[in-house]
């Protein structure tokens, strides 16, 4: 048989390690193997290790040295930003602010919290997937502890107005959460200018090896651990550190930060291409999310009349990896929570592609893309009643 | 995920479109659940002569509509009443178990077209048994 090319659209699920990153973290494998916590002079390798990647997230982020700590993926982070602030702060109150499109790695800490006695104000968005910051004023109280809004949508990919919010939460003297998971490389940041208490990452997301993450922690921010154990990442994250993964994590926020713009644009350039493609070949199709203030590399899209998973099987025969929110893939039966809070009605919510766009990609991969998708999304129309109801509504219309 | 029948009738569909002059018409499902049935049937002498389908929803559910269509030609009404859910998963050598509702929706529009049918002429309608699922604004598994 003969190989087929895969043209791989789903950057927001993850992204392939790059190669300069795993030469950076093979040493530590099989050469530099000291635990870290131990007497013996082997283990300051890799001590040094910890820390000189700790510096390149630091400064990817504008943030102190001693203020980044090594966790084990983005779901950690925000686990423990948000569980560790609300106990650590109970007796200054008990109500957290978060919205209602944030990934469910904060979602379902906060319903959790629900439980164990705090109250949670979730958020909405408006049409394009934004937080109003007048909103999260009116929403704070004197019994507010938290506040944690993601920087970047990972469906819509709609970027959030994340100094303001911060700097509301901070007029109020409360904590300011971010999950950055999507934002990192995408976007600058500066936790500093941009009033960041805690954000949380994840370095499969840029390029970096999956099962590693950070979360910065301010100097001065009330918080429990989440793990108890050994005395590692200054008593506050127990656990033998992953020394390959942390130099792994170093090394890719290092290359994803080197140059935000220009990685940008390219990356923007070849997604704006596919949607002007796919409006122009493809009728009653409506992009989710903000015009402009999106991810470089997002694009979700609805399609009337037909449903996301069918589309996503007809692209995976030809090669192309992508995804939904779609209910049917998750494993649910439910329409993306995200699609929903935007108010697109669900049964558009079901007929929802997701493609987001990376390194992975070449200009050509877009060119396929219009080839193939405006066949597949007729197709499955023709076989759908819901559009030859349409038809027939139009032509009574006329 | 699926088996290869299941993609063999999901990309090669039998039996597409709607029969213009239909004597049993069947639409189960709702599109706020992802997914809606039409199920056309053409009859004569108590024989399902021709089926067709025409269908809004996943993989596995456009996939049990063509094998459902498939199952009931050829069939009396009586035979045709008995194609299950489950006889239409096991034609398709299985669903993944989250699919299942699929084969319900199946076999809820090949019963509402047979029942339609006997309506037009007069006849008494057959119990349907699963119909809180057939009627999506029931749907356990749906909520919208």
């Amino acid at each position: 048989m003969a190989e087929r090319r895969i043209i791989y659209m789903d950057h927001a699920a993850t992204t392939f390690t790059r190669p300069d990153v795993v030469s950076a973290m093979l040493p530590y494998f099989t050469e530099h193997f000291g635990n870290p916590s131990s007497v013996y002079s082997i283990a300051r390798v890799t001590k040094e290790a910890i820390e000189r990647s700790r510096i390149q997230v630091a400064t990817a982020l504008g943030a102190e040295q001693d203020e980044i700590y090594f966790t084990g993926g983005g779901t950690e982070s925000d686990n423990w930003a948000i569980k560790g602030v609300a106990l650590a702060n109970r007796k200054r109150g008990n109500h957290i602010i978060t919205s209602k499109i944030e990934h469910h790695a904060v979602l379902h800490s906060c319903q959790f919290l629900e439980k164990e006695g705090f109250e949670v104000t979730y958020l909405p968005v408006d049409r394009n997937g934004m937080v109003s910051p007048e909103d999260l004023e009116k929403a704070i109280t004197d019994r507010t502890i938290l506040v944690t809004i993601m920087y970047a949508n990972n469906e819509i990919g709609t970027i959030e107005p994340i100094a303001e919010l911060g700097a509301i939460a901070r007029k109020h003297n409360v904590y300011f959460h971010t999950d950055a998971v999507q934002a990192i490389g995408s976007v600058p940041i500066d936790v500093k200018a941009q009033n960041i208490d805690l954000l949380s990452l994840s370095a499969h997301k840029f390029y970096g090896p999956k099962g590693i993450g950070a979360l910065y922690i301010k100097k001065g921010v009330r918080i429990e651990n989440l793990l108890h154990g050994g005395g590692q990442e200054k008593r506050r994250r127990a656990g033998t550190e992953n020394i390959p993964g942390i130099v792994g994590l170093g090394r890719a926020i290092e290359l994803a930060t080197a140059d935000i713009p220009g990685h940008s644009a390219r990356v923007a350039a070849m997604r704006d291409r596919l949607v002007t493609g796919i409006l122009e070949k493809i009728p009653y199709a409506r992009i989710n999310g903000h015009p402009e203030k999106r991810l470089p590399g997002n694009i979700n899209i609805s399609f009337e009349f037909i449903e996301g998973e069918s589309i996503l099987i007809w692209l995976d025969d030809v090669g192309i990896c992508a995804s939904t929110g779609s209910a049917c893939t998750s494993g649910s039966l439910e329409p993306s929570h995200v699609l929903l809070a935007t108010g697109l009605p669900v049964e558009i919510s079901h007929g929802s592609l997701r493609l987001t766009l990376g390194d992975a990609n070449k200009p050509g991969d877009v060119d396929v893309i219009l080839d193939v998708l405006p066949k597949v999304v007729s197709k499955l129309r023709e076989m759908s009643p819901l559009h030859q109801k349409t038809e027939k509504d139009r032509r009574c219309d006329v | 995920m699926y088996s290869d029948k299941v993609m063999d009738h999901f990309k090669n569909p039998r039996n597409v479109g709607e029969i213009e002059d239909a004597d049993g018409i069947g639409e189960v499902g709702n599109p706020s659940c992802g997914d809606i049935m039409k199920i056309t049937l053409k009859i004569k002498n108590n024989i399902v002569v021709d089926a067709k389908f025409k269908t809004f929803g996943c993989g596995a559910a456009i996939a049990s509509s063509s094998m459902a269509t498939e199952l009931v030609r050829g069939k009396t009404l009586e035979e045709a009443w008995e194609v299950s859910n489950k006889a239409v998963a096991e034609a398709l050598e299985g669903l993944p178990p989250i699919k299942m509702h699929c084969s319900v929706l199946a076999e809820g529009g090949i019963h509402k077209a047979i029942n339609d049918y006997r309506r037009r002429h007069s006849l008494p309608e057959w119990e349907e048994k699963n119909l809180h699922i057939h009627d999506h604004d029931n749907d356990v598994e749906c909520q919208h």
